[in-house]
């Protein structure tokens, strides 16, 4: 399903792709989520045991906040909200492609945008946890003339982190675009047949393991500016 | 003997590069395949290390593929967003 818009603003007509569609529409599914997760939250008593949809949801935090606390420590605990939120993103993002739509994540500015996120945080709390000045001294490591590699380093890792998630998430979209086209051209019964051996791997299973290692490369980009 | 084409001669060559461009993808098959090596020696000598052993393992094998995922890049750039037909 393809949703594409022509916006009018200012005179001018801005196109928008239906990947920057699909977007807004996964995020206003998770913010309908939240709101149900809330009421049904503030719903419950503490003296009972947690309902089955509840006791889902606990699992799911417990499992960002056991994570966040194995990989980045105890004293980080603080950013488990945000991993929580990146996470349930992309995979929303990550599996959509098996409903019809295309992925947000094979559109390079929706994982360039996330990688930018995580490279302001590393800076800022890198500058805010070290000081200013350990912090710079820190690009003339080991000694000077290395600190055009440091800089170039330090540039280097949003633009890796988004291209790690958009390549394998494109090149899912395009195998399977050339596999429904191909099998289209044999006959129509074959597809449904054939295809989702590789929906469950290029749909669920590289996009389940993109999130978790996007996420697991924030986590450590983010420890590692603030520990050493 | 009949001239070719400009166009159709740069598109046969962009495919050639974006086949020569996904040759890339051989490093990346043998660092990870190494991981996994690895991976399933220290499984195997530590069992109940398993959650830490795969998580630091599918960690490395992430690094190991940005090479490759750079060379998938440019194949896709040069098949799909064709730069060297503007210079025409």
């Amino acid at each position: 399903m393809r949703i594409e818009l022509i916006l009018n603003l200012f005179g001018r007509e801005i196109f928008l792709p239906d990947t920057i569609v699909n977007t807004w529409i996964i995020v206003v599914l998770l913010s309908i989520f939240a709101f149900y997760v809330n009421r049904q939250v503030k719903k419950a008593r503490v003296e009972d045991k947690p309902s089955g949809f509840l006791n889902f949801i606990e699992l799911l935090v417990e499992g960002v906040e056991s994570l966040v606390e194995s990989t980045m420590g105890k004293d980080k605990l603080g950013f488990a909200p945000y991993i929580g939120t990146l996470a349930l993103y992309l995979v929303v993002a990550n599996l959509f492609g098996l409903l019809g739509f295309t992925p947000p994540t094979s559109d390079y500015s929706v994982p360039f945008t996330l990688a930018l996120i995580t490279f302001v945080l590393t800076q800022y709390y890198g500058i805010k946890s070290k000081g200013a000045g350990s912090y710079f001294k820190g690009f003339f490591e080991p000694f000077w003339p290395m600190f055009p590699l440091n800089v170039i380093g330090e540039l280097a890792n949003p633009i890796s982190l988004s291209f790690r998630l958009f390549g394998n998430i494109l090149s899912g979209v395009i195998i399977m675009g050339l596999l429904y086209t191909a099998l289209a051209q044999l006959s129509i019964i074959v597809a449904p047949v054939i295809t989702p051996v590789f929906h469950a791997y290029f749909d669920v299973f590289a996009g389940v393991i993109q999130t978790f290692i996007f996420i697991m490369l924030t986590m450590v980009f983010i420890s590692m500016a603030m520990d050493d | 003997m009949p001239s070719i084409d400009p166009k159709a001669f740069i598109l046969g060559c962009s495919a050639i590069g974006a086949g020569l461009a996904a040759i890339a993808g051989i490093g990346p098959g043998i660092g990870q395949g190494y991981a996994a090596g690895k991976g399933a020696e220290a499984v195997g000598r530590q069992p109940e290390a398993q959650g830490d052993i795969i998580r630091t393992m599918i960690l490395g094998q992430a690094i190991a593929e940005t090479t490759g995922i750079y060379g998938l890049i440019i194949a896709i750039i040069l098949l799909f967003v064709r730069p060297l037909l503007g210079a025409l």
